[in-house]
């Protein structure tokens, strides 16, 4: 049981700002056309802010090599469905 | 002292194994959410164009206003735990409090959303963009509606003084899943609103 240390609400508003930057970011890159970039980088800075919470506020960072076997398994298995699926549908 | 895990012999090993219990419950809704992603992959390679055009019917500012919404109040959740963990388990009522509140606010968006679409002729029928939308956007949602209800009871647990720096774990699982549905909107925000 980790205890929460003197700075961890100053990190936890450090994360919270950096998210609301990502957001702000990514909602006005939508509205410049980049073609194909446009998923590109919407994607990028959704993984970032993804990263940021689980690392932060779900307290990964700092975590087990079982727990985080726990959170990253889970994501291997959806890029396989992922990956699996779109070998069917696209080279039908 | 009275530990509610009694059961287990050690407390650190109850909050271990609960944190597990909770991470594999988050594994199943990975792959729940997954699906729905993998749906909506698959049919925006197959009907790029319709994708486009329909995405623009989504408004961008209440979704990004949404966004903003459940990001603080996924920064409540980590400063309510915070203070419990620091001994200010008083506290906690107030920090869940302002993310159920959030909650809520983040549903009556959705609420406005929807029946603007509804006004507009734009139903799950209409389309597999819509479909698509209702369907992710509608699961989300309940996730938020129960996310509420888990959070009041730990609300409840730390006004009858249930918690404390050295037993926290309801709290700790509320807010990882509180967390997980915040992270699946990070990614449900740009897919819908942004890039369709």
């Amino acid at each position: 049981m980790s205890h929460g240390s003197a700075g961890s609400r100053r990190i936890y508003y450090g994360v919270f700002a950096a998210l609301i930057t990502l957001t702000v970011v990514t909602v006005m890159v939508s509205y410049v056309d980049l073609g194909l970039l446009n998923v590109a980088v919407a994607l990028l800075i959704a993984s970032a802010k993804a990263s940021l919470v689980a690392l932060f506020f779900m307290h990964l960072k700092g975590e087990s090599g079982l727990v985080w076997g726990f959170a990253l398994v889970p994501i291997f298995f959806l890029a396989l469905i992922i990956f699996g699926t779109l070998l069917d549908t696209q080279l039908r | 002292m009275s530990e509610p895990a009694a059961e287990h012999h050690d407390p650190v090993v109850a909050f271990e194994s609960a944190k597990l219990g909770l991470w594999t419950f988050l594994a199943t809704e990975v792959l729940l959410f997954g699906a729905l992603f993998t749906a909506y992959i698959v049919f925006r390679l197959k009907y790029p164009d319709l994708f486009h055009a329909e995405h623009g019917k989504l408004n961008r500012v209440l979704g990004a206003v949404n966004t903003v919404v459940l990001i603080t109040s996924s920064l409540t959740v980590a400063l309510g735990i915070d203070a419990v963990k620091k001994g200010k388990a008083r506290l906690l009522p107030r920090y869940f409090g302002a993310t159920i509140l959030l909650a809520g606010v983040f549903l009556c968006v959705k609420y406005v959303e929807y029946t603007e679409k509804f006004h507009h002729g734009l139903f799950p029928s209409t389309n597999i963009f819509f479909s698509l939308y209702y369907m992710m956007t509608g699961i989300h949602g309940i996730h938020v509606l129960i996310g509420m209800g888990v959070l009041s009871y730990v609300v409840v647990l730390a006004r009858r003084g249930r918690l404390s720096e050295t037993y926290y774990t309801p709290a700790e699982m509320s807010g990882l899943y509180w967390h997980f549905v915040d992270l699946v909107w990070i990614y449900l925000f740009p897919l819908l609103y942004l890039i369709g």
